[in-house]
């Protein structure tokens, strides 16, 4: 059982860590487009917003699933507490 | 505020080492907030201000690197049924409040007294502050652990018990985490002085996390998670705001996020493993150690104001290089706190469990 979640874990930590690193690389090859139209302020504003919730979902995704298939997960019994 | 295009100009290159600087603080930071439901930011915007961004977009890019991690732990601790989204967001509407007042008072200050009275107002509130709510938070969980209560359940303080006992009409709400009804005007005060404080010293956790543990009565591990859900409330307004202007840096955000989100997971599934005293230590311990680093530097700004003699620039460097140290000392030692609760919890489980296998095959 643990191992088949560890598994899966693994295959979407692959998928959502690649995704990942795309969207980081795509960040750092065009950051002056990013640096000159993220910076302009009024309705731009909505432009680093939006990016970090993408980047949330996509890198938290990643970082969950990254810790899932190491084996580091929560605790199965309330007796640790 | 400030003209968005001269900002622009103020976005600072990146090199290797500069990104690997932000990674692993946020990763630190990360591992912290997702334990205790704050922390991290008092260094890393200190942190970013080392390598030469200014202090309102330094402030701004913490911000904006605070909500998406909140929301990500925040999401995870749900999981565990730690969280009380409504009591979070109730607490967050009014932290809000806080926010935006706690900056007028920020930018009142500076007008006029310029940047060494703003600095001055922060660390004396950073000092204050930490002192009475860091010693109070660290001897209890320290009394917990002398009396060796730390398995058992976290009892009421006298005051929790009178906020659950008053009931002004209309006023009342359910909460998870408190498992009682109480007036949601008890809550506004709280949020507002949360998010005052993260307006003034970023951190909005040292409040907020007490308040709700020993004003209205919510267990530790309960009380962390659901600061988070604040975090989150407060970090998208203000991201919003100083966004509008032109402040944040999204790349540096980004950077610290993807360090901040493999810790703030990390720290969450630690919560599973450690009794709840653990949270009030860890936290208690982080708030008193930083307010040593912040009462370093008080006399620096005094000097700058003229509040007390000159002070030579060699040992004024000298302050502020410990001072900075210490915070950096004090988030290292919340982090390792966590990891060994964590190893330590993770051992015992495997144990129990290899003691119940033993006894199965006995039967």
């Amino acid at each position: 059982m643990a191992t088949t979640t560890r598994k899966k874990a693994l295959v979407s930590a692959i998928i959502m860590g690649a995704l990942s690193i795309g969207l980081y690389a795509l960040l750092f090859l065009k950051q002056d487009l990013v640096n000159s139209n993220f910076g302009k302020g009024g309705a731009y504003a909505l432009l680093p917003i939006a990016t970090a919730f993408l980047f949330s979902f996509v890198h938290g995704s990643f970082t969950g699933n990254f810790w899932t298939a190491l084996g580091i997960e929560a605790a199965k019994s309330k007796g640790g507490k | 505020m400030h003209d968005a295009v001269a900002v622009v100009s103020q976005f600072i290159d990146l090199s290797l080492w500069t990104v690997l600087y932000l990674f692993a603080m946020g990763f630190v930071g990360g591992l912290v907030s997702g334990f205790i439901g704050s922390g991290g930011a008092f260094v890393l915007t200190p942190g970013m201000m080392s390598l030469g961004v200014p202090g309102l977009m330094a402030v701004a890019s913490n911000m904006c690197h605070k909500f998406p991690k909140a929301l990500v732990g925040a999401t995870k601790r749900a999981k565990y049924g730690q969280v009380d989204v409504k009591l979070g967001v109730v607490l967050g509407i009014s932290a809000e409040a806080g926010v935006l007042y706690g900056a007028s008072i920020q930018e009142g200050i500076k007008k006029a007294y310029g940047d060494a009275g703003s600095n001055l107002y922060v660390s004396t509130a950073f000092v204050v502050i930490l002192a009475i709510v860091g010693g109070f938070v660290l001897r209890d969980a320290i009394k917990s652990y002398r009396a060796g209560t730390t398995n058992d359940e976290e009892k009421l303080t006298k005051i929790a018990r009178w906020v659950q006992s008053v009931n002004i009409p209309y006023t009342m709400v359910y909460f998870k985490a408190l498992n009682a009804r109480i007036s949601v005007l008890f809550t506004i005060p709280l949020g507002f002085a949360t998010g005052m404080l993260a307006a003034t010293i970023a951190v909005g956790g040292f409040i907020g996390v007490p308040a709700m543990m020993y004003v209205l009565g919510a267990p530790g591990l309960m009380a962390s998670a659901t600061e988070l859900v604040i975090a989150f409330v407060m970090g998208v307004g203000g991201s919003f705001k100083y966004a509008l202007h032109g402040m944040v840096d999204i790349r540096l955000a980004l950077i610290i996020l993807a360090g901040s989100l493999f810790g703030i997971q990390l720290g969450a599934i630690g919560t599973t493993y450690v009794r709840p005293y653990m949270i009030k230590l860890v936290m208690g311990v982080i708030m008193v150690t930083v307010l040593f680093s912040r009462a370093l530097m008080l006399p620096v700004y005094m000097s700058q104001l003229h509040l007390i003699g000159e002070m030579s620039p060699a040992t004024s460097k000298l302050l502020s290089n410990t001072s900075f140290a210490i915070m950096m000392f004090a988030l290292g030692l919340g982090a390792f706190i966590v990891l060994k609760a964590m190893w330590q919890g993770k051992r015992e489980e495997r144990l129990r469990e290899s003691a119940g296998a033993l006894a199965v095959e006995r039967i």
